[in-house]
């Protein structure tokens, strides 16, 4: 067993950042273990794909290609990443923590007869993997002690992209799985997108976003007064729309909408991860909470701790005040 | 259709937890518990699906004696029976271990359709129902907000991200992590909690399934996350708290 494997996430020919944010990874792994990092792309055309991949800092890429992995189900990924690993044995197997790979990761583990280390935010000395538990409250340090490949997928935006100079580009080499159509046994359509967007909260300026703490719809007015004060747009955390108490198309998360406005005031939202990977990149974070130990206020820039029923009049009225 | 549906208690959102004495988990004696949210949507999912096909829906547990808690208020919301997983180690068993376990006692009653949450709300691995199809043989699909019964088996709707869809057709049997907010959620009725003390929970053990739980992926410790940014806490009244901010919104973050 040798090597370090990140697996590429393509998206319609695209290659999203926190796939590179997977390559960072490894090659923090790299620096550790002193294994080579290579990148493995899957899918049926992959050739302009493995080029931009073989720019990257990686010692080889991988083409995984045939016909039945043009589009992603579970049962063609698995079946071909589980050829692949069995034919190279890495030590280590680093994907992102994406839909996709949460689709199929833990199967291909197990098929293996290992445990993906799933969502993970840092890389210690041992390796120790870090990932958050209790809606992010908590954090666990894992090891991995079993005696095939170590499966890890990386959050977004835990492991910084670094630019590298220009290096020789790596070798690029394919690996043709056998598959057959009948072990493929879901039938997916085409994505398609919800409910008509009007609301486009990726360009908003300012943001007023409300969560749980709200407690019922009838309460979400008082919210509605702040963003109207503030000439803010209204937004809420996934359980707010999950309720049917805002339309989907105001949630901001990893399901949502991500946005980065000049200001991101979050009302009684505590800030579990899929909630936080849609607006930490805001510029500045304001946090209206009663829980002091939210993690929320970890990306926060200003907080007040208290009962939103009781700050957020008092803020509406003060912002009018300073508006006047 | 005869669906099992594989539901986890997991403390309660709010509540304030401490590390317990080992830095292993959280103290669990002083801690409120509840049914895992997406489960309740899976839950949900199951329920709705026999309305409208007819079957069965069975809920499927494993932990210490307090799921039966949880079971029952399964039962209550109108599942027909349950299967109670006896198991005090869950916590240092990974989600192969887990998994293992669940999947021993699905294949004793061979359902037609297998549903569970897409992740816990403790451990947050997402992977359980992604397993167990692994180890059943089954086809499965994650993060589903819509079953659709056909003439052949099943069209879902799956969730991708940043507001985009997918249907998925699929044969039976099959497994599926559900979404939470594809469905309004049921409270129990009176008449349901009354009857929930009559259904069938069979108990079972680890042991009797014949399921070993070392671990190939383990946590060795817990810890409080180092915050990432110096958060200005704004004291005072709500009054002098606003005002504080005010200040703020106008003279640093200059957006007033």
């Amino acid at each position: 067993m040798s090597g370090i494997l990140v697996v590429i996430e393509q998206r319609e020919g695209r290659i999203s950042r926190i796939s590179w944010e997977a390559v960072a990874a490894g090659q923090r792994l790299s620096a550790q273990t002193g294994e080579p990092v290579g990148a493995v792309i899957i899918g049926s055309e992959t050739e302009t794909l493995a080029a931009e991949v073989a720019s990257r800092p990686v010692g080889k890429v991988i083409r995984v290609e045939h016909p039945l992995l043009a589009r992603y189900t579970p049962d063609g990924f698995t079946l071909a990443l589980q050829q692949l690993i069995q034919s190279e044995s890495p030590t280590y197997v680093v994907l992102p923590h994406t839909y996709q790979v949460r689709d199929y990761a833990p199967a291909l583990a197990a098929r293996l007869g290992e445990v993906l280390i799933g969502d993970v935010v840092a890389i210690g000395e041992g390796p120790v993997f870090t990932r958050q538990l209790m809606q992010g409250r908590l954090n666990g340090s894992y090891r991995h002690t079993g005696t095939g490949a170590c499966f890890v997928s990386v959050q977004a935006g835990a492991f910084r992209t670094e630019v590298s100079e220009a290096t020789a580009a790596a070798a690029v080499t394919s690996f043709t799985p056998t598959l057959d159509v009948a072990q493929i046994r879901t039938k997916p359509a085409e994505p398609f997108r919800g409910s008509s967007q009007t609301v486009d909260l990726g360009s908003a300026q300012l943001i007023v976003s409300v969560g749980r703490g709200i407690k019922e719809a009838d309460n979400l007015p008082l919210v509605q007064d702040l963003a109207t004060a503030l000439g803010a747009e209204l937004a809420a955390s996934r359980p707010i729309c999950d309720n049917g108490w805002l339309p989907m198309e105001r949630q901001v998360g990893s399901s949502g909408q991500t946005v980065a406005p000049k200001l991101y005031l979050a009302v009684g939202i505590s800030g579990a991860i899929q909630h936080l990977v849609g607006m930490k990149g805001s510029q500045c974070i304001v946090a209206i909470n009663k829980d002091p130990d939210a993690p929320i206020f970890e990306v926060a820039d200003y907080g007040i701790v208290g009962d939103l029923f009781e700050v957020v009049p008092a803020l509406t009225e003060a912002v009018k005040a300073a508006r006047s | 259709m005869k669906i099992i549906v594989a539901i986890k208690q997991v403390p309660d959102r709010d509540a304030q937890f401490r590390i317990d004495a080992a830095g292993k988990w959280i103290e669990e004696a002083d801690l409120q518990f509840a049914l895992n949210e997406s489960d309740a949507y899976a839950l949900e999912e199951a329920l709705q699906l026999k309305e409208k096909n007819g079957g069965e829906v069975i809920v499927l547990s494993a932990g210490p004696e307090r799921i039966g808690q949880t079971i029952r208020e399964a039962l209550a919301k109108g599942a027909d029976r349950a299967i109670n997983i006896a198991c005090d180690d869950l916590g240092t068993r990974d989600a192969l271990g887990v998994a293992r376990l669940l999947a021993a006692a699905v294949k004793q009653e061979n359902p037609d359709l297998l549903l569970t949450g897409l992740q816990s709300e403790d451990l947050g691995l997402g992977q359980t129902g992604v397993i167990l199809a692994e180890l059943l043989g089954l086809p499965h699909a994650t993060l589903i907000l819509h079953v659709e019964k056909t003439g052949t088996g099943l069209t879902v709707k799956r969730e991708l991200e940043e507001g985009w869809f997918q249907t998925i057709d699929m044969p039976t049997p099959a497994v599926l992590t559900i979404q939470s907010g594809g469905n309004k959620l049921r409270y129990a009725t009176l008449m349901g909690i009354k009857r929930a003390k009559m259904k069938e929970v069979r108990q079972l053990t680890a042991a009797e399934l014949g399921v070993d739980g070392a671990p190939v992926v383990v946590l060795d410790r817990v810890s409080l996350p180092l915050k990432q940014k110096s958060t200005q806490i704004l004291p005072g009244s709500p009054k002098e708290a606003a005002a504080a901010l005010v200040e703020k919104l106008k003279f640093e973050v200059r957006v007033l």
